[in-house]
């Protein structure tokens, strides 16, 4: 779990179609959707396919696996109550299933790397779980 | 090839920028815009029988066609809300074309203008996926979202602090010569913009666009009804636009990104080709997003935007003159008006009247805009034979 707690950070804001999602990561994996008839997988949730369109998509656990494609390390934070982390890293992770999604990276600045292996770690901040991703252990 | 479409700009009007407002108001800055360009044109409001403007979030987000119409005390026969972004400054130039064409209208106002007020912080209600997938992750505004992009170019390619400082550097040595500028009397050299803070890693403070108060119109009307005008037209000779993404996260490669389409298009309707060009008037918000364009209009192959910048001049008198007011980075960005900007500077240089900053016989100008990360793209060409 990351130190990051009780503070007025802004919270994601769940509709019934990622409900899904936030249930997941409180149950401690990652889910995406993947396409019936595509067979590609999606992120963020949505109720049709963004590849053929198609209309019936199944929830399923996703590897929480993947590479790091670009990071930032942000000194001055876009929303104040994140400032009092700065600096911090936010970075774009392709997973292993293929779609990409923004998010926070806890790997030291100096170990950031193009196509660095990461995995998700789940990371309280108040109230909310968070998929964060850390560097992939060794032994993996 | 696509049709050409046809269109002149008849007459634009620019306000200085300026740090805060002072009390004014969004739709008093969109009047004084306004005034200013059919003024230029040598027209009467009454003229005016078409009106695009962008979205005023927070002020008048509903209804806003109605609303500045009525401000203005105009009665438009055709209305609409342009919303791309920092591409809506271009985008609207062609939709006021279209309209024409379509016999919706004979003479467009396009206009966008915003107050910035000390100490404001204008947050709306907002249930969107970059709402739940982005910020809380600690990822808000454009700054993060520019500075991913900018370490994909220098982690794929190579591309060194230098290559992106010398973008900003060009951008303010040229706002020297424009007294309007935010950043006039305000050189500075590469350096410096490397020694600027590091405000997200690897963008630094000097990359980043002021953000100013302003507006700016443009008069659009028919090529026909343009030659009994008071300012030698300019025309619309092509148009290109694309969307690709929203989301950082969402977006194509780096070598892929929606000006690829957008710039060849329009290049390809003004049946013209880049060698052909005399002003590049490139939407410049951040270094990043100049460097891909001159990659995605061809000038340089992609990743090689850090030799480009390096081996020609970017001055009205050098041989790739590029924002010769200034830019965004010199000149300053007065919210989505920072995309209009471009084009009034191009129409500055195709009359002939941008004074101390000439280009020496500006034929063709290349104007892009850019809205949210690369995701919203226009490109229009324009120039002062039809």
């Amino acid at each position: 779990m990351s130190q990051l707690q009780n503070i007025s950070l802004p919270r994601p804001t769940i509709t019934p179609v990622s409900q899904p999602f936030w249930e997941s990561i409180q149950a401690g994996h990652l889910s995406l959707q993947q396409c019936d008839k595509c067979e590609q997988w999606i992120f963020y949730p949505r109720e049709h396919c963004p590849h053929c369109f198609h209309d019936s998509l199944t929830w399923k656990k996703a590897s929480g696996r993947g590479r790091l494609k670009t990071w930032s390390v942000i000194h001055r934070a876009g929303h104040p109550a994140w400032q009092e982390h700065t600096p911090y890293v936010v970075g774009i992770v392709t997973l292993e299933e293929g779609p990409s999604l923004l998010t926070h990276i806890l790997v030291e600045e100096t170990a950031l790397k193009h196509n660095l292996k990461v995995e998700m770690e789940i990371s309280e901040i108040g109230p909310h779980p968070l998929p964060f991703f850390k560097k992939q252990e060794e032994t993996k | 090839m696509a049709s050409q479409i046809q269109g002149a700009i008849t007459g634009i009007g620019e306000l200085k920028p300026v740090r805060y407002s002072e009390g004014k108001t969004t739709l008093s800055l969109i009047a004084e815009s306004v005034r200013l360009a059919i003024q230029d044109a040598g027209i009467s409001k009454e003229d005016v029988d078409g009106l695009l403007v962008g979205p005023q979030v927070g002020e008048t987000p509903q209804h806003v066609p109605a609303t500045v119409s009525e401000y203005l005390g105009i009665d438009p026969t055709m209305s609409n809300t342009v919303d791309l972004g920092g591409a809506t400054g271009p985008g609207m130039i062609w939709r006021a074309a279209a309209a024409i064409q379509a016999g919706m209208c004979e003479t467009v106002v396009c206009v966008l203008a915003n107050k910035n007020e000390k100490g404001e912080t204008l947050r709306s209600p907002n249930r969107n996926p970059i709402r739940e997938f982005d910020v809380p992750f600690g990822a808000s505004g454009a700054n993060t979202s520019y500075a991913l992009i900018k370490r994909q170019h220098m982690e794929e390619y190579g591309s060194t602090q230098e290559d992106f400082a010398r973008i900003a550097y060009w951008h303010r040595k040229n706002a020297q010569l424009n007294p309007d500028a935010i950043f006039y009397n305000k050189p500075v050299e590469v350096e410096d913009i490397i020694a600027s803070p590091m405000i997200a890693d690897p963008l630094h403070l000097l990359e980043i666009v002021m953000p100013v108060a302003g507006g700016a119109a443009v008069v659009v009307t028919s090529a026909e009804k343009a030659a009994e005008g008071k300012h030698k037209p300019v025309y619309l000779k092509g148009a290109g636009e694309k969307i690709t993404h929203r989301a950082v996260s969402q977006a194509p490669s780096i070598d892929a990104l929606p000006f690829n389409y957008s710039i060849p298009r329009a290049l390809d309707q003004a049946r013209t080709n880049i060698e052909d060009i005399d002003l590049f008037s490139l939407y410049d918000c951040y270094t990043s997003v100049v460097a891909t364009t001159l990659e995605s209009a061809g000038l340089c192959k992609p990743g090689e935007f850090g030799d480009f910048v390096k081996n020609h001049s970017f001055s009205h008198d050098g041989d790739y003159p590029l924002n010769t007011h200034g830019g965004q980075l010199g000149f300053g960005q007065a919210d989505l008006a920072g995309g209009m900007s471009h084009v009034v500077e191009a129409v500055h240089q195709l009359r002939g009247e941008a004074g101390n900053r000439q280009i020496p016989d500006a034929r063709q100008a290349l104007v892009t805009g850019n809205g949210a990360t690369l995701s919203e793209t226009t490109a229009l060409v324009l120039g002062g034979e039809r």
